[in-house]
């Protein structure tokens, strides 16, 4: 089936699957931490956008109230808080370097078609669209997996675990038009109480190791030395 | 049902009582009375459920039946023990300086919101529930890892949230797949409720399930620590304050693998097939093996009996892969023994820290001269974990390996040979902790042990005769499990 054939709504879902999964990219690749969190901040505005549209589609009041939770927590709440510890810490004008730039990206898209692979066996049971939407969410977690491992910067790291976070979110909003009430509001409580334990952890951090590079520390060993 | 209730109810309202009191000088003993209420309802909510079979509630949110019920009151028992530990442990603590009021606070209140995460992932109907409490019990716990502020215990907990946040979110997208399979047959409302589920697990498309089940495997299996998902528990276990590594051993891993089987039966139902048990068999054996190993080059005597806890899981996981009746019964007593028995060492090991004021290996010997009680517990304790007769872990894995030599006759090598492994790495180490020279100037300490030798009578209780109502609840959970009476 061709897209010109879809519904609007799915052609949209499509496009909003698309621009996410770019997102993805463009924070794998992104070595300053500010613009990392504003491509983050993008991706929640994305998700806020797919979600209102499925609760318009649907006619599915709470839909709008989880599209609420996540411009509140995801577009606004943590890229603030985020940015306001890079600033704090001086920490804007740092350049990343990443090691292997290339491969890193080439990794990624390794990883995109994985995540097809192993979600393949769907389509015997539904529309190819549907595969598309739930490998694109299947890469987003993994790329944001694969973020968290290529940066040192415990903020960047934060970015990958909420970005992964999105990635969950995005599945149950075009899967299934959003989990039930309970444990949708559930997942939002969670995350907001990660972001603030998040944020005690990097008083703490800094407090202990006088930065945020994660790479420094490394006294807990698996066995003796 | 009210029972049922009332064990959510008592330690959310532990959590904002201590919040607000956790500072005040006889807390260790409100926190002992507030687990002992919470202990009350679940011996109440268990008689409930013996007289009447398994309750659902209204709106089928919760769910109690004969295979969670027994961990209810597991759970409620160890975490009571532990909080009579906790007490004059966490007093001595803030008198060596290591803690303040305000982390006291910190510590009470997430004791209970610990407490309460671990009743709601096994009470609730709810698969989506069940993670997001799954979720809560990380959040509650990150704090008391590191709690001492040492750049160790920083590192230990930050790796622990990150690898089990991680990890979880993977169970989160095998939920989102069990929903998207359990929406195309039916009712959008009951989607994730798992006894609506089991009925109609038949109508569910067994390969996204399959899919599902990987991811959850892979989520849930971060938090029981199975190996190479391991990382963060022994960290975890040896820089957090020592009751928090009782309950962590005792309680989350047991939580985490009741949330993988209950996600086999769906799986099985719609399967027809074992694929659910032989990756749980895969995994079960590889971290038993793995952990085994790594008992031998252990420092930290923290650090060795959580390696020994990724083992014990390993053997729960493999036994509920092998799945048949025998098996399943097995591994839930070894559920129980386990925790009875990891939780009375961690007591014990937490107490002989103390002691020799650290928690290195090489620096704590001589424990029977200087306090033979400590000395004694240590012993039994690791007598009793390594499989000995006459305690129950050698009962359950006796059944383990009947069970293998059953179904996989090929396995059961490996099963011994691990056992053996296991026990050289644990004796080489207790051995001259115990029975070695007393360092100069080792003075005792005041300790209180009852927690230790209830936790051992009990363990020794199930090893020698299982009374009568309990065997007949394993076997009633064994039927609910795996389809059959065990033998």
């Amino acid at each position: 089936m061709n897209i010109e054939q879809q519904d609007f709504y799915t052609q949209a879902i499509l496009s909003m699957a698309a621009l996410v999964g770019l997102t993805s990219f463009l924070m794998l690749g992104q070595g300053r931490l500010l613009r990392l969190i504003f491509v983050f901040a993008l991706q929640g505005l994305l998700l806020t956008l797919t979600t209102a549209l499925a609760a318009y589609s649907t006619n599915n009041h709470h839909l709008y109230i989880s599209a609420f939770l996540t411009l509140v927590l995801k577009v606004m709440f943590i890229p603030w808080m985020l940015r306001r510890q890079v600033l704090a810490m001086n920490m804007h004008r740092d350049v990343e370097a990443l090691k292997n730039n290339t491969a890193l990206m080439l990794t990624g898209a390794s990883l995109m078609v994985f995540s097809y692979y192993v979600l393949h066996p769907i389509v015997l049971t539904s529309s190819a669209i549907m595969l598309n939407a739930l490998a694109v969410s299947l890469s987003v977690v993994l790329l944001g997996m694969l973020l968290m491992i290529s940066h040192r910067q415990a903020v960047a790291h934060v970015v990958g675990f909420m970005s992964i976070e999105n990635g969950l979110f995005f599945a149950a909003i075009v899967a299934t038009k959003g989990m039930p009430m309970v444990v949708e509001l559930g997942v939002a409580f969670d995350v907001l109480v990660a972001a603030v334990l998040f944020g005690i952890f990097f008083f703490h951090i800094r407090a202990s190791i006088d930065s945020l590079d994660v790479d420094r520390m490394n006294r807990l060993h698996e066995v003796d030395q | 049902m009210i029972a049922a209730y009332l064990v959510l109810l008592i330690p959310a309202i532990g959590i904002v009582f201590f919040a607000l009191n956790g500072h005040t000088q006889n807390c260790g003993r409100l926190n002992t009375r507030f687990n002992a209420l919470t202990l009350a309802a679940t011996v109440w909510l268990a008689l409930n459920v013996l007289n009447n079979g398994t309750l659902l509630s209204a709106g089928k949110a919760l769910i109690v039946d004969s295979f969670n019920v027994y961990l209810i009151v597991l759970t409620a028992f160890i975490g009571l023990t532990t909080a009579i530990f906790s007490g004059p442990y966490m007093e001595h603590e803030k008198q060596r300086g290591k803690l303040t009021e305000k982390r006291l606070k910190v510590y009470y209140s997430m004791y209970q919101g610990f407490m309460l995460a671990m009743y709601l992932v096994l009470v609730t109907n709810n698969m989506g529930v069940m993670w997001v409490a799954m979720e809560g019990a990380t959040l509650a716990t990150v704090l008391l890892v590191s709690l001492y502020r040492t750049p160790e215990a920083i590192e230990a907990a930050w790796k622990y949230f990150i690898l089990c946040g991680v990890g979880i979110a993977q169970a989160l997208f095998g939920t989102i797949l069990l929903y998207y399979a359990a929406v195309q047959i039916g009712d959008a409302d009951y989607a994730l409720s798992w006894s609506v589920l089991l009925d109609n697990a038949g109508k569910l498309n067994p390969e996204i399930l399959k899919i599902a089940f990987v991811f959850m495997l892979i989520g849930y299996g971060t938090k029981i620590g199975l190996v190479p998902l391991h990382n963060w528990l022994p960290d975890a276990h040896s820089e957090g304050p020592t009751p928090m590594s009782a309950v962590l051993s005792g309680l989350l891993l047991n939580d985490a693998l009741y949330a993988v089987v209950r996600s086999k039966m769906l799986v099985d139902g719609a399967t027809q097939s074992n694929i659910a048990g032989l990756l749980m068999m895969v995994f079960g054996m590889l971290s038993f093996l793995v952990a085994a190993l790594f008992l031998h080059r252990q420092k930290d005597i923290k650090r060795l009996f959580s390696y020994s806890s990724i083992e014990h899981m390993g053997v729960m996981t493999f036994a509920f892969g092998i799945g048949g009746p025998l098996a399943t019964f097995a591994a839930l007593l070894h559920m129980t023994a386990h925790s009875l028995t990891k939780s009375a060492i961690f007591v014990t090991v937490g107490h002989a820290a103390q002691l020799a004021g650290t928690q290195s290996m090489e620096h704590i010997r001589g424990l029977i001269k200087t306090q033979p009680k400590i000395g004694w517990g240590l012993l039994l304790g690791t007598v009793a974990i390594a499989g000995f007769p006459p305690f129950g872990v050698f009962t359950s894995e006796f059944l383990v390996l009947v069970a293998t030599m059953h179904s996989y006759p090929w396995l059961a090598p490996l099963l011994l040979l691990g056992i053996g492994i296991a026990f050289a790495g644990l004796f080489r180490h207790i051995q001259p902790i115990v029975y070695g020279e007393q360092p100069e100037g080792q003075l005792p300490i005041e300790v209180n042990l009852w927690p230790v030798m209830i936790h051992l009578a009990l363990v020794l209780w199930l090893g020698l005769a299982i009374p009568d109502f309990l065997a007949n609840w394993f076997s009633k959970a064994t039927l609910l499990i795996s389809g059959s009476m065990p033998l």
